[in-house]
């Protein structure tokens, strides 16, 4: 069997149709395997070059980002924000320049304005990948979400998935509002009304402020983090008072359907969003995510740099 | 395009039988025999060979499932990506004899990739190549073991395996 890939970049889920995205899930099921092998490398990018270029934190996805890269036998080069020439002042168009100059074949870029790996992707020949814009999206975390969903359940069509918590300034969210609703899944969102506006309605989403009608009928909890770093005072109402209102706690959890999974992209804020019970619990796929976020990025590298363009 | 018919149902099957009795010949000790099929023709074929060669030595030999997608040489030269799927190989290559099996044999350069694809999975203390067909053109320093048919082709013509389990029915065919 063959399929048409068309893509050198990954910018995120929007320009994506329900049938590329069910290729990449099912490419993906094929690299998980990989990692569970003796050998748990593959030669496909012998030879190429990848530059994770992070201007903002991060620690999971660089990691999982640079792992992939690694099983796949790509050489990589982490370049962080502290130790980028951008604090020195450089444009993102010179850094891009320079890294087409070291003939990079893939750009893993994180960064917190919206629209940036766009940019690098309309001018550079490599393969610009999406590792979080901004508020924007994070195809790969929406990717792995869907694998994951799809590992449990068999299928993504029909099930309601209630996303809970900062919507508004998560690009998480908004790149598994693009994924879930193209594959058919019924999205509600839940939160603090200062965070989850009406106007995502507009997406097809159900939007509400009650966590206990958000959470009756789901089939997966996705729990987002409090983003702290891009909080405004008047937008948020206080950890304490957000846990006490809108965190998702035993009481609570005990009236969800018993076979409602817990998502969460992580770093955790146990207490906040979750208590710790259910972060660890049995039906928390946390860890898993994990796991399965490194074969979806397998399978993203393997399919942009896979074809002749 | 014309097609030219290069073997049907019986000859396929008469093809399968001899492979699978040389296949014994050369492999006294049956029972650390294991196939391993290419997806997507071979895997069909190394389960027919291991139903044949199990009834001549009243024995089951192992079958397993090879995907290839990620070990071929031409990653970004290609204007279509394979679907690659997990392999599926449900016993220890360690000290295995595998008869690896292909439908068409060519340039070599997919069994190149199943050869290195195999040892990610372990060390097999023999592998031997199986094919259906042999249609010359080598391309790298690698021949079969067991052949069900040579078929002395141009470079441009196209040889079509169909079996029943995947096409419907049992044929090899020659595209001018």
């Amino acid at each position: 069997m063959r399929f048409a890939w068309k893509h050198k970049d990954l910018l995120g889920i929007e320009p994506l149709t329900a049938e590329e995205i069910t290729y990449i899930l099912d490419a993906a099921r094929a690299f998980k395997q990989v990692g569970e092998r003796t050998v748990k490398k593959v030669p496909s990018l012998r030879g190429k070059t990848q530059i994770n270029l992070f201007i903002e934190p991060s620690t999971r996805t660089r990691t999982s980002f640079e792992l992939a890269a690694t099983r796949l036998s790509a050489d990589v080069i982490n370049i962080a924000t502290s130790a980028s020439s951008l604090v020195k002042g450089e444009t993102l168009k010179d850094t891009a320049r320079n890294l087409e100059a070291m003939n990079a074949d893939i750009i893993v870029i994180r960064h917190s304005a919206a629209g940036a790996p766009h940019f690098l992707a309309a001018r550079l020949k490599a393969s610009v990948i999406n590792a979080g814009d901004g508020a924007h999206e994070h195809p790969t975390q929406a990717l792995l979400d869907a694998f994951t969903i799809r590992e449990k359940f068999g299928r993504l069509s029909g099930l309601n998935v209630t996303i809970l918590g900062d919507v508004l300034y998560s690009r998480v969210a908004r790149s598994n509002i693009w994924l879930l609703t193209k594959m058919g899944a019924k999205i509600t969102l839940a939160g603090p009304s200062t965070l989850v506006p009406r106007v995502f309605e507009q997406f097809g989403c159900r939007v509400t402020h009650d966590i206990e009608e958000a959470i009756r009928d789901a089939d997966v909890i996705n729990l987002l983090r409090i983003q702290h770093e891009r909080q405004r005072k008047t937008m948020f109402p206080g950890i304490g008072e957000y846990a006490a209102l809108f965190g998702l706690n035993q009481e609570r959890f005990a009236r969800a359907k018993p076979t409602a999974l817990i998502m969460h992209p992580g770093p955790i804020n146990r207490g906040v969003e979750v208590d710790s019970e259910i972060a660890d619990g049995a039906r928390s796929v946390i860890l898993q995510q994990v796991t399965n976020g490194l074969a979806v990025r397998m399978a993203v590298l393997f399919l942009c740099t896979g074809g002749k363009l | 395009m014309s097609a030219v018919p290069l073997m049907d149902a019986a000859a396929l099957d008469r093809a399968l039988t001899r492979m699978a009795h040389e296949i014994v010949e050369q492999n006294p000790a049956a029972d650390a025999l294991a196939f391993i099929g290419i997806r997507t023709n071979g895997v069909p074929l190394a389960r027919r060979l291991a139903d044949k060669v199990g009834a001549i030595c009243r024995c089951a030999p192992p079958v397993g499932e090879l995907d290839i997608g990620m070990h071929r040489d031409d990653h970004g030269l290609r204007a279509e990506l394979p679907v690659v799927e997990p392999s599926h190989i449900p016993f220890d290559v360690t000290d295995k004899t595998l008869v690896l099996v292909d439908d068409v044999l060519f340039t070599g350069r997919s069994i190149r990739a199943a050869l290195d694809a195999i040892m990610d999975f372990g060390r097999p203390r023999r592998i031997q190549l199986a094919v259906l067909v042999d249609r010359g053109h080598r391309e790298l320093p690698i021949r079969p073991d067991f052949v069900g048919k040579n078929v002395p082709s141009a470079r441009r013509e196209r040889i079509t395996v169909r079996l029943a389990e995947t096409a419907g029915r049992d044929e090899v065919v020659l595209e001018k």
